[in-house]
């Protein structure tokens, strides 16, 4: 049976063929859109994984996400250094990363932290940061390149950079008299680690020495050499992450921080937030699928019309097969089979289009828009669609394979 | 026993008010060839439809080798077709994408023969109708027209059934390719002895065969049958 499907199948290769490109584009598209819909959402919901807190001063979920970790906007305000030690110091908790943001580089935010931020971030499935060159900041005047900013700005490790107060690619202030040595370049991530230079908290604090009231006073202006740079205290931070000695008390210290006496303080679990964020920036892709969907849909239907019109030609083929023994069911079949040889061979060429077009865009695509696109699609949205497909196109060849089943019901022998 | 038995036989088409067939009696006996003479609208896809069991008719009986075939569910006339009655047509007798083997297995197929028995067989009968065995990997639609109608007898005959209806199997070759294939297909018949149907309106083919029988005579129906093309 599946002989004489191919070999009818072949024997009209002129419109089975163009159906077929179509059947594999539309099936490409499909797949295409929802690999790279399903990488995109696991990858920004996994921009930040195993931190159990996010803390800023009180403010929104979506906004504290936004600006402590999408670095996008600003902080609405700033958390004591004392607040943080007292947080810190919780029996719960295991360990702690400060933040603090508000500066720049040519338009990239620079992030004050601490070393232990190398040790404990983690983002996707709980993968560390690795150093594809240099090391950790060990002294004030260091910092650590995300991929994105090394490549874009052609930094290496040694270089001399200057940071600017305020955000901005052409911000006025520049702290040009305390230049800052590259002393590592991260690998590349996906999240926004990419677009961030990373110094230590200390290094915030010298950039802003000798500033009062958004001046800079020269004479009260640090040099390099400045031994007043060691013993830099860092007063406040913007926002800070949470490790804990166990998940379950993640609950009780969020509500603990939340009514913190000394100052107002929101707690975010960031796996949540990131989940309602993307809710809200997700509908695009929603409309894509919509879309890619009603192009599958008209492939589909254009099956149906190749096999519908092919039945006039047909005519005394289907004739005979009833002359010669056949059954309706058997022209039903018959018909049936060569829809669904086609779109399985469409589902699994569109599938090797996808994975070829990802395998050869791969580096490139992570390299200039840090999209991590895993080469072969395995989601389980991926086999739905291509079920779905074959399922709608056993459904839909009903028209044309119903009218050939009822015509061969009761007619003459062979119509001359 | 007869092979064919027919009584008070009426067809009447879906959307017709009078019948297309109306035939009062008529045995055909075991192993009797029967030329059966009949014009274009006499009738004849009518009779021929009615005995492959592809319609069924409102009312009497028709037996074939002792069963009603009117009896029988959709299913199984469909089974004792492929069976009980091998089948040759004036022209598009075979699937033209397939190759002779091909076709022929798709014959045996739907009589549940297994592939063995087809290749042994068909070798053979290509031989007894002067056909090289060579062809049969060829494709249908590369063959000639005669070729076409000799290997349309091996598929006819493949399942070694008991009736052979034919219907101007001769009309769409020359006349000594028409001679040629007339004295095999006897030939071929006599070594098998399947009783015989030979529809045509060439009364020079009449020659051949045991009986001749006049549709027009036969069948009392006013109603001309449907243009069937």
């Amino acid at each position: 049976m599946f002989e004489l499907a191919f070999s009818s199948l072949w024997s009209r290769r002129g419109s089975v063929l163009l159906t077929l490109a179509s059947l594999t584009i539309s099936m490409a598209i499909v797949i295409g859109v929802e690999h790279v819909r399903a990488q995109a959402e696991s990858s920004f919901v996994r921009t930040v994984s195993g931190v159990d807190l996010l803390v800023g001063a009180r403010t929104s979920q979506i906004n504290l996400l936004l600006y402590s970790v999408f670095r996008i906007g600003n902080a609405t305000n700033n958390i004591s250094w004392q607040s943080y030690e007292d947080i810190s110091a919780r029996p719960e908790v295991s360990w702690s990363i400060p933040f603090s943001l508000g500066d720049s580089h040519r338009g990239y935010r620079v992030l004050g932290t601490t070393a232990r931020y190398f040790e404990h971030f983690r983002y996707g499935d709980s993968e560390a940061l690795r150093f594809s060159e240099g090391q950790p900041f060990t002294q004030v005047l260091h910092a650590v390149l995300g991929s994105e900013v090394a490549n874009a700005l052609d930094y290496a490790v040694g270089q001399e950079i200057v940071l600017s107060h305020g955000i901005g690619n052409t911000s006025f202030v520049n702290h040009e008299n305390l230049p800052f040595t590259v002393s590592g370049i991260l690998a590349p991530t996906g999240t926004p680690v990419d677009r961030t230079i990373h110094v230590s908290l200390q290094g915030v604090e010298a950039i802003h020495l000798g500033w009062q009231n958004g001046v800079q006073v020269a004479a009260l202006s640090p040099g390099r050499d400045d031994p007043r740079l060691a013993e830099l205290q860092p007063t406040q931070i913007t926002a800070l992450l949470l490790g804990l000695e166990t998940p379950m008390a993640v609950f009780g210290l969020q509500r603990a921080i939340n009514n913190y006496p000394r100052e107002p303080l929101t707690a975010i679990l960031p796996a949540v937030a990131l989940g309602e964020l993307w809710q809200i920036i997700g509908t695009l892709e929603s409309l894509l699928s919509v879309i890619s969907i009603l192009v599958l849909t008209a492939s589909l239907l254009g099956l149906s019309t190749m096999l519908l019109s092919s039945l006039r030609e047909r005519r005394r083929e289907l004739a005979l097969y009833r002359a010669i023994g056949a059954r309706p069911l058997f022209i039903l079949w018959i018909i049936e089979l060569e829809a669904l040889s086609l779109t399985v061979m469409a589902a699994a060429m569109g599938y090797l289009v996808v994975t070829a077009g990802f395998a050869v865009t791969q580096s490139w695509l992570s390299e200039n828009f840090a999209l991590v696109i895993e080469v072969w699609p395995s989601t389980p949205g991926i086999w739905l669609y291509m079920g779905g497909a074959i399922a709608a196109s056993v459904l839909l060849t009903l028209i044309p394979a119903g009218i050939a089943y009822s015509r061969s019901l009761g007619h003459a022998l062979q119509s001359s | 026993m007869s092979t064919i038995s027919i009584e008070n036989l009426r067809y009447t088409w879906p959307g017709s008010d009078l019948p297309a067939l109306d035939i009062a009696g008529f045995r055909i006996d075991q192993a009797e060839t029967v030329f059966l003479r009949g014009a274009s609208g006499s009738g004849k896809s009518t009779l021929l439809g009615l005995l492959a069991g592809t319609l069924t008719a409102q009312s009497g009986s028709l037996q074939i080798l002792g069963t009603e075939l009117a009896s029988l569910s959709p299913r199984k006339r469909d089974r004792f077709r492929a069976d009980h009655i091998g089948i040759v047509f004036q022209q598009f007798n075979l699937i033209p994408f397939l190759t002779v083997a091909g076709n022929l297995r798709l014959a045996a197929r739907f009589s549940g023969k297994g592939r063995r028995y087809i290749g042994d067989q068909s070798a053979h009968l290509l031989e007894s109708l002067n056909l090289d065995p060579a062809l049969l990997q060829r494709r249908a639609d590369r063959l000639s027209v005669g070729q076409q109608q000799r290997v349309a007898i091996a598929r006819a005959l493949i399942n070694e059934p008991e009736l052979l209806l034919a219907d101007e199997p001769t009309s769409a070759l020359d006349a000594d390719a028409r001679d040629a294939f007339m004295s095999l297909l006897m030939s071929i018949r006599n070594i098998s002895n399947c009783t015989m149907i030979f529809a045509s309106h060439d009364r020079s083919l009449a020659k051949y065969f045991d009986t001749e029988v006049e549709l027009a005579t036969l069948n009392a129906a006013q109603a001309r049958e449907p243009d069937l093309v």
